[in-house]
């Protein structure tokens, strides 16, 4: 009987998959009953599943609670915002570097453009904090140059989500181009002689050639990526964001973080958790479909 | 490859190298800045004049790093869970890979695990009972909380089975005719074969675990259990940037303001980095074209 089962690869193949199921089980499916606190009123001595049941009670709360709508737009805000810039900057950035003909000028650019990608949130608002601060070096540059008294930009509602979306462009849009030079030099250069010979010019070249050279790639990363719209990037904006500019910065997760988590109302951070997960994954759902149909885009 | 060497030609390419020169320029600014700022004399950093230069050497804010209890703990704890993570995490990768590389008819479980893994893994319940589940299984305050999670990591398991899947079908049917069974094949096969992607998910796991911070604020409340990361976030971050000028406030911060001191803490976590990024840069390529369109 055991000598049967050792001869069954099948066996073998599950005995290699024990360890990850393991991981899997503790820390990924285990979690999940606790989102049915967002149906309890929760008593910690009762535990999670003792607690007694509210029924919908916490999403009748939230509905009514204004501060649901502006974190609400404010994700929305951003992360459109952050999605349009990574879409448009890293093609235009992949187009000038394919037209370079001097390798290590073109190697050169990657490197420094790709690094800051491999820095964290919370070295990069260390950076950004000091360099935006009232006697930081852009408020002395704007004061000697245009004149311009300095501006607390990280505690002013009007600036903080530019900055939120551009510096999250300053740190991907490098990196971001990889995937598009990977198919601008799949182009036959066979379709470049011939539109030098109809007599096509550098730019007649980008927009004829190129640029439908990697629509498709174009089309598959933007669907894609509509995947993030309910994350606005929790470790950006909670490592940069303070009390003064809530009004324009606080997001779903910094909100569930700070009401939620650190406030102790378990209850409500969870309904909100709850929501914004179901939502991300009818929108995986959505994406990968939508890619797999027209891309033949597969995971595995 | 025709290139034309007309006069609006060569003007674009300048064009567009002068504009690749400046998005590199801004791209690396706020990077030497802060260098430049760790070096410099806290007085002068103050009064922001300081470009990538720095004004007034000094090497006070470093010494004072030194100082730092704290950030050498820090360090320790951060080194001790990248290599634990590593070391394990590869192990679960590599052991789990295997099955995943078989065809759907020698293993007929494949997809229903792989989608099963998929799809739970991006429903998260959030922090909330991510928090609970910790606490129930004791590993709140734990060392273990910053290891045993990462250990199932979805996208390193199908960058290994997916560089499996394109070698050539008859290394395996040259194995199976010698008769070696699956343990034989994941060691004796794929393993001398593999390094090229074991290097790939090992600069990873190096990098995200390095870069990992917010896992130490939610479970962990002992500083000696602090990454680096967590408690750089700590010092540099929870500052109230609307508080007034630090220098001035007398004693040593007169000497070593939060600034340069921030900006040596800054620029030293940044280092390890900066000093694995030319390996980085060889693999990370590969990596990310990999699982994308397929044939």
């Amino acid at each position: 009987m055991i000598t049967k089962l050792f001869k069954n690869d099948q066996f073998h193949y599950h005995v290699m998959l024990i360890p990850v199921f393991i991981v899997f089980i503790l820390f990924n499916v285990f979690p999940i009953y606790g989102v049915v606190l967002a149906f309890k009123h929760f008593v910690p001595t009762k535990g999670v599943l003792g607690s007694p049941w509210a029924g919908l009670e916490h999403y009748h709360f939230l509905v009514q609670n204004p501060e649901i709508w502006r974190v609400l737009r404010n994700t929305l805000l951003i992360s459109v915002g952050k999605l349009v810039t990574l879409l448009v900057l890293p093609i235009i950035l992949a187009l000038m570097l394919n037209e370079l003909r001097t390798k290590w000028f073109k190697r050169t650019v990657q490197t420094i453009t790709y690094l800051p990608h491999f820095l964290s949130w919370v070295i990069l608002a260390g950076i950004f904090r000091d360099i935006f601060s009232t006697h930081g070096i852009i408020n002395y540059m704007m004061e000697s140059i245009f004149h311009i008294k300095p501006i607390m930009y990280l505690g002013s509602n009007i600036w903080f989500r530019p900055i939120i979306i551009l510096s999250n462009m300053w740190k991907e849009m490098g990196f971001s181009t990889i995937i598009y030079l990977a198919a601008l030099t799949s182009i036959s250069p066979t379709l470049y002689e011939a539109a030098e010979i109809d007599g096509a010019g550098r730019i007649q070249k980008i927009w004829h050639v190129s640029i439908p050279g990697i629509a498709v790639i174009i089309a598959l990363l933007a669907t894609l990526s509509l995947n993030g719209i309910l994350y606005a990037g929790f470790d950006q904006i909670y490592n940069l964001y303070n009390v003064i500019v809530y009004d324009t910065a606080d997001v779903i997760e910094t909100w569930v973080f700070r009401n939620g988590l650190v406030g102790a109302q378990y209850e409500i951070g969870t309904a909100v958790s709850l929501v914004n997960s179901l939502m991300g994954l009818i929108l995986i759902a959505l994406t990968y479909t939508l890619a797999y149909r027209y891309a033949n885009y597969r995971i595995f | 490859m025709i290139y034309s060497k007309t006069f609006g030609s060569r003007a674009f390419d300048w064009v567009i190298i002068v504009i690749l020169i400046l998005v590199s320029v801004v791209t690396l600014f706020p990077i030497l800045h802060t260098v430049a700022v760790s070096f410099s004399n806290p007085a002068v950093a103050g009064s922001g004049t300081i470009t990538v230069l720095p004004k007034g050497l000094s090497l006070k804010a470093y010494s004072h790093v030194l100082d730092d209890k704290q950030f050498f703990i820090s360090l320790w704890v951060s080194l001790e869970r990248i290599g634990l993570t590593l070391l394990l995490g590869t192990v679960v990768t590599y052991l789990a890979a295997f099955p995943f590389s078989r065809e759907t008819k020698d293993f007929r479980m494949r997809n229903i695990y792989l989608w099963l893994l998929l799809i739970v893994s991006s429903f998260n319940g959030g922090i909330i009972p991510g928090y609970m589940n910790a606490k129930n299984l004791g590993l709140y305050d734990n060392f273990w909380i910053l290891v045993l999670p990462y250990l199932f990591n979805f996208g390193n398991i199908l960058l290994v089975f997916n560089f499996w899947r394109n070698l050539p079908k008859e290394l395996d049917d040259c194995a199976n005719i010698d008769g070696a069974g699956p343990w034989l094949k994941l060691t004796q096969v794929y393993f001398p074969l593999s390094l090229p992607v074991l290097a790939t998910i090992s600069l990873f796991t190096i990098v995200n675990t390095w870069n990992e911070y917010f896992q130490a604020i939610v479970f962990i409340n002992d500083t000696h259990l602090l990454p680096l990361q967590t408690y750089l976030q700590q010092i540099v971050v929870t500052i109230d940037p609307m508080a007034p000028e630090d220098i001035g406030k007398g004693g040593m911060l007169s000497e070593v303001s939060n600034q340069t001191l921030d900006a040596a803490k800054i620029s030293l976590t940044m280092l390890p980095i900066l000093f694995i990024y030319p390996f980085l840069q060889r693999f990370f390529i590969h990596g990310i074209t990999l699982g994308s369109v397929k044939e």
